[in-house]
């Protein structure tokens, strides 16, 4: 029995279109690299969504980190995409060519060897990520509290998927049938938060992998419920996802962070979306022990619609500027600058 | 979001593990999940194993892939 | 160089005095053959042929050291190969140092004895050169700069960036391993793997290809920019399409992974041991023979989409690829 194909589930039909989200950097670059809009063609819409960590962090943030790469004595540790992320500072990448020592770590716990190796600098770790990354930077903090390392500094940027998810199932102008959920957020967070968005907004939910036959076979799931006309929440990614998720790194993550509003670049303010630090850990907070004031940001990227981007809206090729003005050699917003943003996978793939 | 792959734990010394990817081995984290042992299959997510996997099966994806092109196949008709 | 007194390189030794010429003089000792033992201010060449083949390169890599080569293995190799590139016999190397002050003459003298070892390899003679030693942080350890000067023996070989319709596209080897041990030796991103640079001399590969084959039409090694912006170059200046095949691709187990886990895209990674042979139909078997094992052939030269380079995947859709950007960064998301 082919019980894991379109045809038991019937054939999309010509005239059907049915238009999915998938809301993680790492599912667009995949779709994009190998090709499954170009096999998917017509009746299947997939759109890229706020997924990219880089994409979705505010101008603001972005001064932020800038700001701090000119401290006296700081050594600031980043993934990698935060290097080349534009903002009205200018970039990470530029004032690194200017001489700030900004180093680039494969993992949290590089940055805090860092820290214990040179005791007289301020080793910043930029948190960006969603709730597969809190988790980490979490229990690099409390390994920092029990060494007593009093050099080591967290500038947290953390955002929350679901509240995103929600703000995007709620707005009327936005066609989506259902999500290709994140495979590795859902890891750390089980299947049960997603539930909101299947029952109340009735979009169908697919927890998926990351190589090319997971995809298909989140897409098939998804179809499928929209052929019976339900909506639930799927595991595809049973390899990994487990519905409870991974309790102890959501209780590190609930120890050592609270619950914030945050801003999304593109989709604006989102209620509880964000991550900072509890009072008890502020002697790791960067902007604490800097003293950086709050950054308005009133830089406005002219033509770029990055946003509307974000919420599905517009493709990339869509806006004015991609492909002339904005490329991933001289991006204009995060959405070209990050491998994983929309834009900028289009680029490279279609 | 989240680059992690999988990879096989052959040591472990306290909380941290050395992860076999195939070929490529990093020191890994454990303290982010419960009862690691020697043998399993962890997901690594910057240097942090986030959880367990089950090995993938290579057969299953293949036959998905031609029941995808024969479904494609069959919109044609 | 043991004879020589200081642990390390001071700026007297760059200031034409008698340091210099006690430096000049050790490194002659490691290179010594007739043209350069006459020690002019420049090398005399007895070249009878026409067809000469000449380039330059300058190699600033960090770390100096690294698995599978060092700063002066490239040199040579770097050279050599270029001069391959075109279908020539290298012959003859300059070999020109700018030497940050502090340097310590046992490194030095590891360079400078990989640089003659690969040299001696190659067959090439190193016939002339320099140095230069600038003040602490002005160069960064060392730089290297090498020319070279070869010689295209038979009329028949016509090696140019233009490639022919209906060309097979050869690879003489898995690809992205030097970009990767460069980068896990200067970025100790904690990673233990067997991963080594695939750095080496091409020349007498590519002989082999020239004896066996009339019908080459281009050559070229993919280094900064891997073999996606090597290709991309090619249909350019050719205005043909081309056309590759993933599953065709060589790339060892270890380098997927690696790539996996930093977020990198092989086919943007440098090579220093490999090279693409665009060769007619009809001779590609046999080039690929002569090749050895390891080669393959990844793809052909079309007609159609001119300029552009598409990748077919393992799922049977094709994407296009494009010249690198800028440099990949490791990331997590």
């Amino acid at each position: 029995m082919r019980s894991n194909s379109l045809t038991s589930a019937g054939t999309v039909k010509e005239t059907e279109v049915f238009t999915f989200m998938e809301v993680c950097g790492t599912h667009t670059v995949a779709i994009s690299r190998w090709g499954l809009r170009k096999i998917l063609r017509e009746n299947i819409r997939l759109i890229s969504g706020p997924g990219c960590p880089v994409c979705v962090t505010s101008q603001a943030d972005i001064d932020k980190t800038i700001l701090l790469a000119r401290k006296k004595n700081a050594i600031i540790t980043t993934f990698g995409d935060m290097l080349r992320v534009p903002s009205r500072l200018g970039s990470l990448e530029r004032e690194k060519a200017q001489g700030r020592d900004i180093r680039v770590v494969y993992s949290p716990l590089d940055a805090l060897k860092m820290a214990e190796d040179n005791p007289h600098k301020k080793i910043v770790f930029l948190g960006v990520g969603f709730e597969t990354t809190s988790p980490l930077i979490a229990s690099v903090i409390l390994t920092a509290k029990r060494k007593k390392i009093k050099n080591f500094f967290v500038l947290p940027l953390f955002k929350l998927i679901f509240p995103a998810l929600e703000f995007l199932s709620k707005a009327k102008d936005l066609n989506i049938d259902g999500f290709i959920c994140p495979g590795h957020v859902s890891v750390i967070t089980g299947s049960k938060p997603y539930e909101v968005i299947s029952k109340k907004y009735k979009k169908p939910c697919v927890i998926t992998g990351f190589e090319a036959e997971d995809i298909i076979e989140g897409i098939i799931k998804l179809v499928r419920q929209k052929k019976k006309k339900v909506s639930r929440v799927e595991i595809a990614y049973k390899r990994a996802v487990k519905s409870g998720g991974n309790t102890k790194a959501k209780e590190l993550i609930k120890k050592v962070f609270k619950v914030n509003d945050s801003f999304w670049r593109g989709l604006g303010l989102i209620k509880k979306s964000g991550l900072v630090l509890r009072e008890e850990f502020k002697g790791f907070s960067a902007e604490e022990e800097f003293k950086l004031r709050e950054v308005k940001s009133s830089y406005e990227l002219k033509g770029c619609i990055c946003g509307e981007i974000l919420k599905g809206k517009f493709k990339p090729s869509d806006c004015k500027l991609f492909g002339k003005v904005c490329t991933p050699q001289k991006p204009v917003g995060p959405c070209m600058v990050s491998s994983e943003g929309a834009c900028s996978a289009y680029y490279k793939y279609e | 979001m989240c680059l992690a792959v999988p990879g096989k734990i052959k040591k472990i010394e306290k909380d941290k593990a050395l992860v076999d990817f195939g070929g490529v081995l990093r020191e890994v984290s454990l303290g982010l999940i419960e009862k690691a042992r020697i043998g399993d299959y962890v997901l690594v997510h910057a240097g942090f194993a986030i959880g367990k996997v089950e090995k993938k099966s290579a057969q299953e994806t293949l036959k998905l892939i031609e029941e995808l092109k024969e479904v494609l196949k069959e919109d044609e008709k | 160089m043991s004879k020589l007194k200081d642990n390390f390189i001071t700026l007297s030794y760059g200031s034409g005095g008698k340091l210099t010429s006690e430096l000049i003089e050790s490194l002659r000792k490691k290179f010594s053959n007739k043209i350069l033992d006459e020690l002019c201010d420049s090398a005399e060449l007895n070249l009878k042929e026409e067809r000469i083949a000449f380039t330059t390169d300058s190699f600033v890599v960090k770390p100096l050291f690294f698995p599978g080569g060092d700063i002066g293995k490239l040199a040579v190799c770097g050279t050599v190969n270029d001069l391959a590139m075109k279908g020539a016999v290298p012959l003859y190397l300059s070999l020109s140092l700018i030497i940050e002050e502090g340097l310590s003459f046992s490194v030095l003298e590891r360079v400078i004895d990989s640089v003659s070892f690969w040299a001696k390899k190659a067959k090439v003679k190193i016939v002339c050169g320099d140095t230069k030693v600038v003040g602490k942080r002005e160069a960064d350890e060392l730089f290297i700069n090498t020319a070279g000067v070869g010689v295209i023996f038979s009329q028949d070989i016509r090696i140019s960036s233009k490639a022919k319709p209906g060309d097979l596209i050869i690879i003489n080897g898995p690809i992205a391993e030097h970009g990767l041990a460069v980068l896990s030796a200067r970025q100790n991103l904690g990673f233990i793997s067997k991963i080594k640079s695939d750095c080496k001399n091409l020349n007498l590969q590519v002989q082999k290809c020239l004896e066996v084959s009339k019908k080459i039409s281009v050559l070229r090694d993919p280094t900064r920019g891997g073999l996606a912006t090597a290709l991309s170059e090619i249909a350019e200046s050719s205005d043909l399409g081309i056309e590759v095949y993933e599953e065709a691709i060589p790339i060892k187990k270890e380098v997927k992974k690696m790539c996996d886990i930093l977020g990198f895209d092989p086919l943007y990674i440098a090579n220093e041991g490999k090279f693409i042979c665009f060769v007619g139909k009809k001779d590609a078997y046999k080039v690929k023979k002569a090749l050895g094992k390891e080669a393959r052939i990844i793809g052909k030269v079309v007609s159609s989409h001119p300029k552009k380079v598409y990748l077919k995947t393992i799922l049977g859709s094709a994407r296009i690829l494009l010249p690198l950007e800028s440099e990949q960064l490791p990331r997590i998301c």
